[in-house]
């Protein structure tokens, strides 16, 4: 057996495109396919969107279905879930984006299944599923709470659009959530908690804090051709049963009926602009070969690294720094959030390899303001596979030999809980082009990150409060996991004028009319919850400005 | 057999052919337990000191069929599946292991007089902890920094092969793989019947016919 073979051995997807002579695979049938709209190279269409994870994916969905034409790119294979996904934790890494990066600075960020995904469907494809809505202060933090930046966004329009992709995603959610404005009640009820969660709910309440279920983009019951989520709680390895709400299951396939193409395995390498400084089309490998797709919009919606990287790459005589770069911040203030835990064990079994590992949260701190740092955080309960677990072991105790062995024999025993805090946008964190090259040939992304003092006082506050409330619930044998982070954000910030932001409020660039980007790049800030919901609801929120923006004549 | 066993008679593998396991799952463990126990990435010599550090790393001395560690890191590595980063610090995953061993012998020889493979278990934990606290400076490394190879390739790549193995699935209770039946039973203290039973004190004979029942 050959040692490719040995390491992935259901790897199809992954050694030739699967979308193409009009048809893409059907996510939902065993070998199945669905007929999909093709476009010529040298046919213009309305756009290009490069990227199809939780901002591509939506806007190509939705941009298909107000009439314009879409070809959207993805540098990842497009998966049968079905037959593709393995329950294993190695295999699975096929879903993560690993082409070659540099990290750096004081605290360089871990890359790969945290907050990279190379597939249809990006990261959604191994995200852990938690859909949750940013606090609307945060909209106005600058003005309103005293740190980072304001978004050109208005909280009140967000909330609508926020209810619009949580009933898109069928979210599993409580009845009422106890934080922040009103909001309609979820689609679907709550999940069945585990042990796990249970224990969130215990600290949290000895504490005087609210909890709740998670709400979650997997289905309690059936919806559409998604079965209802069978709680085998490999859930940021690939859903196999298609229960998951990803961009692969929910956004893509509804793109392809309404006649946008998906091309997999199409890795970007340039955007070509031309003498008025328009864009023009992307430049992309796919089987084998350099190919250029001419368009009237280019969508760039590669996350925080990527996108970056594409706009510093495309640089020409007359846009010498980059695309959409006058301002000179693209690549700058890349955000990750904190990610740290605390974990214990019970004498009770957990066993916490059984369903979503995120199904109760406390959001308590988020929306408490009587404390001596900028931001917020919460946290959720855990469920770490056993690969994971021993690497907390080793990256928190330094553990290894008989100890680490004889550690990991409490598996079942184990709980914890763990933060996603937000952290400050610093200019200085960033995303720059190395002299290396990747296999397409293309310059590597260089990612700086350094912790500031604020980030700092937040990591140790959480930590303290998470530890407080696992010995309330009775947890013994803590220890704390200090370096851990998840989520990207930032790199191409909106905001409100071309000095000091890359994007408007719509995602388009402010220097070249016809080039946007629409993905957690934009964030200005990064809030204390995960992202995915709310880059959701702005690439909905886009989809609709350029519908309005186009009918106007007021699109090119 | 570790030295404890919390469930006895638990083998995740009962279930390869039942509800837990799918065609991609089955194809991906198979793999993994058909590799070939011989070298093909690290020199003879590298493999020497790698099967060495491996079993200090994740120690299996009364196991009857030892975990192939060394022989699935040579796999990874040949198959050029990489972290997708690198610390700036250290040098390529390739280069970073081939180095590292190389210099651990060196560390060896000029403090031991032998080699890694061949000093008692003892001075090769004194090695590795003053490695993982970074006080070796041999000019076999080359500039790298050798805690930083340590917490950043030698744990993560070796703990990473021993825990994607179904036995240390067994040892630990981890239900393993579960394409497409998942679990039913959520709640504390609560076991599906296909979820490896554990033997509490005076409990061992009843969680041995329940871990024969797993499927």
């Amino acid at each position: 057996m050959s040692a490719e073979l040995a390491e992935h051995v259901v790897d199809e997807a992954l050694r030739a495109p699967r979308a193409l002579n009009g048809r893409a695979p059907d996510v939902f049938r065993v070998g199945g396919w669905v007929p999909m709209r093709e476009y010529a190279a040298d046919e213009a269409v309305d756009f290009v969107i490069v990227g199809t994870g939780a901002g591509g994916g939506t806007l190509a969905c939705r941009l298909a279905e107000l009439g314009f034409s879409v070809v959207a790119l993805d540098a990842g294979p497009f998966f049968r879930p079905l037959e593709d996904f393995a329950s294993d934790e190695t295999e699975q890494t096929k879903l993560y984006w690993l082409d070659h990066r540099i990290v750096d600075g004081e605290n360089p960020i871990t890359m790969g299944g945290k907050n990279s995904g190379k597939a249809v469907g990006g990261s959604t494809v191994h995200f852990a599923m938690v859909s949750l809505r940013f606090r609307p202060e945060w909209f106005r933090s600058r003005s309103l709470l005293g740190y980072g930046a304001d978004w050109p966004l208005d909280w009140r329009e967000m909330w609508d659009y926020y209810t619009q992709a949580e009933r898109a995603l069928s979210i599993s959610g409580p009845l009422t959530y106890p934080w922040g404005p009103k909001r309609p009640r979820y689609p679907y009820r709550p999940h069945e908690l585990n042990a796990a969660a249970l224990v969130l709910a215990q600290g949290a309440e000895a504490q005087g804090y609210r909890w709740t279920a998670t709400p979650l983009a997997t289905v309690s019951a059936p919806r559409n051709r998604s079965p209802p989520c069978v709680y085998r709680g490999f859930c940021r390895f690939g859903c196999a049963t298609n229960a998951k709400q990803s961009a692969l299951t929910v956004w893509i396939p509804r793109a392809i009926k309404a006649g946008a193409e998906i091309r997999d395995l199409a890795m970007a390498g340039r955007i070509e602009t031309d003498a008025r400084g328009r864009v023009t089309g992307v430049h992309y490998h796919r089987a084998q070969r350099w190919q250029f797709q001419k368009a009237r919009n280019v969508v760039v919606a590669g996350y925080a690294i990527e996108t970056p990287r594409l706009l510093l790459a495309s640089a020409s005589a007359r846009f010498p720094e980059g695309l959409a770069n006058r301002s000179g911040l693209v690549g700058r203030y890349l955000m990750t959030q904190s990610n740290q835990a605390v974990f214990g064990r019970l004498q009770r079994e957990v066993r916490w390899y059984k369903g979503p590992p995120s199904l109760t949260i406390s959001e308590h701190w988020n929306y408490e303001d009587r404390k001596d740092f900028f931001g917020g955080y919460c946290w959720m309960a855990q469920g770490p596979l056993p690969i994971e677990w021993a690497t907390i072991q080793t990256s928190s105790r330094g553990l290894w030999g008989a100890d680490l062995r004889r550690e990991m024999l409490d598996y079942n025993h184990q709980v914890g809980l763990k933060m996603v805090g937000e952290m400050l946008p610093d200019e200085r964190n960033r995303v720059t082009l190395a002299d290396e090259k990747d296999q397409y040939g293309l310059s590597v992304a260089r990612i700086t990150y350094s912790w500031g003092e604020n980030d700092k006082h937040l990591i140790h506050h959480a930590l303290d409060q998470m530890q407080d409330s696992l010995e309330r619930a009775g947890v013994t044998h803590l220890f704390r996991q200090e370096d851990d982070t998840n989520h990207l954000a930032g790199t191409a910030r909106m905001g409100f004028d071309a000095a000091t932001s890359v994007v408007n409020a719509d995602c388009r660039s402010w220097d070249i009319p016809n080039l946007w980007v629409c993905d957690g790049s934009v964030f200005p800030t990064t809030g204390g919850v995960n992202p995915s919901l709310t880059i959701q609801a702005i690439a909905l929120r886009t989809a609709d400005r350029i519908k309005e923006l186009a009918a106007r004549g007021e699109l090119s | 057999m570790s030295a404890e066993n919390r469930y006895p008679g638990y083998d995740v593998l009962a279930k390869r052919e039942g509800l837990s396991w799918n065609d991609a799952t089955r194809r991906t463990i198979d793999a993994r337990l058909s590799l070939p126990r011989v070298p093909r990435f690290f020199t003879p010599a590298q493999w020497l000191t790698l099967q060495a550090l491996c079993e200090r790393i994740v120690p299996q001395p009364q196991d009857p069929d030892p975990v192939p560690l060394a022989a699935m890191l040579d796999a990874r590595l040949l198959s050029g599946r990489t972290d997708g980063f690198r610390r700036a610090v250290l040098p390529q995953q390739d280069e970073a292991w081939r180095r590292g061993l190389a210099a651990l012998e060196a560390e060896a020889r000029t403090r031991y007089g032998g080699a890694f493979h061949e000093l008692r278990a003892a001075s090769q934990d004194e090695l590795l902890r003053d490695l993982q606290a970074g006080r070796l400076s041999h000019e076999a490394w080359g500039g790298m920094p050798g805690n930083a190879f340590f917490a950043h390739r030698v744990l993560p790549d070796i703990t990473s092969a021993f825990y994607a193995h179904p036995h240390a699935w067994n040892e630990m209770g981890f239900g393993g793989p579960a394409s497409a039946r998942g679990y039913v039973r959520m709640d504390f203290d609560r076991r599906d019947p296909w979820e490896a039973a554990e033997a509490a004190p005076g409990q061992e004979r009843q969680a041995l016919r329940d871990n024969h029942r797993v499927r």
